[in-house]
Parts: structure tokens; C-alpha cells; sequence
């Protein structure tokens, strides 16, 4: 935290959202960290000014780079605020805006089909989860929009993706895992 | 990390557990990146890692801040040793079967994956429980890992159904792997001190009162893949009270040998 105590003009919260506005994900560059939801809350705090975010996969080595951002987009402004780092509630990709869906689609990347498993109000037995679900989720295809798809693997490029392909146009894709 | 000093800790010992435990099993499962029977094998346990490893670096920020006294997540993960290490030995064993001392064979993807089931299987039973643990910030790392954790079970179920109930040779390598690996799971269901004193204080809790539901998880898999089930007599091995296998100290010399020859080094 800056110990500075030069004068700067208050920047109300709005404006320091419109400037972290332009901070986008470092390996999904089409959307912002705010319609992720990794941009949590800007918030007055005991010893000043904070920018709550919070990590969305635990070992996502995306999460430094978002920091430094963050911090030096606030630095740039002269902002002296804090950069905390929250956990809970957990990230979900059930806060992914409608926007941001539609731009992982324009961008090739499925966006998540179905909401994250186990989320609040819902009632779920981990037990339960253990199988298979009896009908897979339809992933359409980003790239032609056939509902012909299937999974090449449940783990892809980074964390928060799986990999398909369409059986259609045959185009390899990238999908958004519901977490 | 940032986080609120909460008013109920879990006891440093039962952090450590869980955060060593996730630790080793991330460190083994590395060991494929690059090695992987196929691609999506090798990306899948690169992500598994990935996860163990982000989860093991949560729980040591929550103990260095619990513990005080100077610790760091970089302390503890890397300037510990063997007889400090609480996680269970299920999870340091090599990749293949039974071996004498340091013996060295090829790594088995069976007892990767049977490994990967039989521990995913316990851990969403604890996280989901954790989530109400009274250390808030254990139970925010609950959340968050109980998440990744199903993607973990599932993933390590489908193999070991494609394996049981595939070829005579994949069935007899996972049938092969289990029978060795079984026994191990014994050390979840006896209360470590640790164990006992989370789970009397609300922090943690007690593994027994998972044992069945864990034995279902286990059952349906096995009727799945049609596996046997083995007995898990035999050996009580004694990982979480800090008396390890001959391997971890292999596992520790590999991960810890960088920090140690460059004590200072910050990235």
C-alpha cells in the first residue's frame, strides 16, 4: 500500500470503474475482468480505498498478471487503493454477463451451457455428481452453431477450458467449463 | 493474499495436512507433464496439477498467517522436511507398482489414475463439508476447491471405468493398481491430533464421518469398471503424523532443490 499523501483529486467510484473498465483477461482478451466477474467491488476501507477481486480457478497463473494490472492502471491515475484479494464467495462462471458470453462466441470459445454445479440454492448431493450426468450437456459450436459436437477432452489450453470439436463444420473449439 | 485474520483458525497442523497433501499429489502428477500416454491425458493432468498445486498455495498463505512467527507460503513448501510433511502417504507413492526402496519402473497410468480416484473421491466429501467449516477462510478455499475437485473425480472415473471395462490388460493393471493402492486409504479414518482438534473446534472434521459416503463413491466405480474391490487390510501407513514412505524424500529433493539453492529468490 502507498504511503504517498500527495493530493490527488478524489475520483469517485464510478470513474475508477469506467478506468478499470478497459482491463481485460490476459489470456481472453475480448472480455473485460468486471464481465468475468473477477472484479468484485470497490469499496472504502479502514485504511483507504480498496479493489476487491477474486481468483476464479485456484491455480489460474492468469491471477498475478490481473493484479499488476490492476494495480498499475490505479498507479497511472494516481489512485492510491489497495488490491485485495478475495475468496469467497467462490467465482463462478454463473456471473459471466450475457455480453461477455456472446463475445467469447464471436472470439471461438463456447460460452458455459448450463450454471456451475452445487451453487447456492441449489440442493446437490456431491454423491450424486460423481457419474456421468445421463445427458451431456449440447455444446453448440462456436464457429457454425451446430449442436453436432462432442468433447475431445475435458481438460484444455488453461484451467477454465475443455476442448470439443464440431462434427459438422470440424472445426476444433475451445469451451468455457461451468465452474 | 490478502485476507481478513479470521476470529476461528484451524490448528497450523491440520492446514499443513491439507496443504501438503495437495502439494505432493500436484508435484506426482507433474511428473506427466510431457510424458502423458496421449495429449489430452498429459493436458488434463498439467490442469490437475494446476489446481492441486493452487489450492496447496492457498492453504500455506492461510497457515503462514495462522502459524506466524515469519512463515510464508514458500517456507513451508519448500524449507520443510520430510518428518514436517503431513500428507498421506497414498499420495507420494511413485507411479507404478509396488517397488522395493529406490527401485525405479516405468510409471503406470493405471495407479496414476486409481491414486487420482481414490483421493478425489474423499476430498469432495471434506471440501463439500468444509464449506461450513468456523475458519471462514478454510471454508472460502473449500469453495473454491470443492469445484475443481469434481472435475478431478470425474475425470479419474471415467479412466478407471474405461480401464476396468476395457482390455484384459488395462482391466488387470487397474485391478493390479487398486489392490496395491487400497490398503493406504486406511490412514483416512484414523483422527490424527490434528484431525481430532479441528473437528472439536468446528475448523475441521473428522474423516470417519465420510467413510460412507466414500465407500459408495468407491462401490458404484467399482461395479462400474467391473473391479474387484480389495481388502484394505494390511500396512497402516502413517503419512499425516509426519513417518513417510522412502519415496517422499525423492519427491522433496526434486521440488525443494531450486528454493534451496536460491534461498532469496523472489518471482
Amino acid at each position: 500500500m502507498s504511503s504517498s499523501t500527495a493530493q490527488t483529486p478524489a475520483l469517485g467510484h464510478p470513474q475508477i470503474w469506467a478506468a478499470l473498465e478497459a482491463l481485460t483477461d490476459p489470456e481472453i482478451p475480448v472480455v473485460t475482468l468486471r464481465e468475468l466477474g473477477i472484479l468484485r467491488e470497490i469499496r472504502d476501507g479502514t485504511d483507504g480505498l480498496e479493489v476487491v477481486i477474486t481468483p476464479t480457478y485456484s491455480g489460474c497463473p492468469a491471477m498475478g498478471q490481473i493484479e499488476d494490472d490492476v494495480r498499475s492502471t490505479l498507479a497511472a491515475l494516481g489512485i492510491d487503493a489497495r488490491v485485495v484479494t478475495q475468496l469467497a464467495p467462490a467465482w463462478t462462471t454463473d456471473w459471466i454477463s450475457e455480453v461477455a458470453k456472446e463475445k467469447l462466441r464471436a472470439y471461438g470459445i463456447a460460452p458455459p451451457q448450463c450454471g456451475s454445479i452445487g451453487h447456492a440454492g441449489e440442493v446437490s448431493s456431491v454423491v450424486r455428481f460423481s457419474a456421468r450426468p445421463a445427458a451431456p450437456e449440447v455444446v453448440p459450436c462456436p464457429q457454425c452453431g451446430s449442436q453436432n459436437t462432442t468433447e475431445t477432452s475435458h481438460f484444455g489450453s488453461t484451467a477454465c477450458k475443455a476442448l470439443y470439436r464440431c462434427l459438422d463444420c470440424m472445426e476444433p473449439f475451445d469451451y468455457f467449463k461451468p465452474y | 493474499m490478502d485476507s481478513a485474520v479470521t476470529p476461528v483458525a484451524a490448528p497450523v497442523d491440520y492446514l499443513l495436512h491439507l496443504a501438503d497433501n495437495t502439494l505432493i499429489l500436484g508435484q506426482r502428477n507433474a511428473e506427466w507433464c510431457g510424458h502423458g500416454p496421449i495429449l489430452e491425458e498429459d493436458l488434463a493432468l498439467a490442469n490437475n496439477s494446476l489446481d492441486l498445486i493452487g489450492q496447496a498455495r492457498l492453504l500455506y498463505q492461510h497457515a503462514a498467517k495462522v502459524s506466524g512467527g515469519g512463515a510464508t507460503e514458500d517456507s513451508l513448501a519448500y524449507f520443510r522436511n520430510v518428518p514436517d510433511f503431513r500428507n498421506y502417504t497414498l499420495l507420494e507413492l511413485p507411479h507404478s507398482p509396488p517397488l522395493a526402496s529406490t527401485a525405479a519402473g516405468d510409471r503406470d497410468y493405471a495407479t496414476t489414475i486409481t491414486r487420482n480416484f481414490l483421493y478425489s473421491a474423499l476430498m469432495v466429501l471434506l471440501w463439500e463439508r468444509l464449506q461450513d467449516s468456523a475458519d471462514s477462510q478454510l471454508a472460502a478455499i473449500a469453495a473454491k476447491s470443492l469445484k475443481e475437485v469434481r472435475y478431478h473425480l470425474r475425470h479419474s472415473r471415467d479412466w478407471l471405468v474405461r480401464f476396468g471395462d476395457g482390455t484384459d490388460e488395462s482391466h488387470a493393471r487397474a485391478q493390479a493398481a487398486l489392490d496395491h493402492l487400497m490398503p493406504y486409504t486406511q490412514e483416512f479414518w484414523t483422527d490424527s491430533a490434528a484431525e481430532a482438534s479441528a473437528s472439536s473446534s468446528g475448523a475441521g472434521i473428522s474423516a470417519r464421518d465420510l467413510q460412507a459416503d466414500w465407500n459408495t463413491l468407491v462401490d458404484s466405480a467399482m461395479t462400474e469398471a467391473t473391479l474387484k474391490r480389495p481388502s484394505s487390510q494390511g500396512y497402516l501407513s502413517q503419512g499425516k503424523h509426519g513417518v513417510h514412505s522412502e519415496h517422499l524424500g525423492f519427491v522433496l529433493a526434486e521440488m525443494q532443490s531450486l528454493a534451496r539453492a536460491h534461498p532469496q529468490a523472489t518471482w
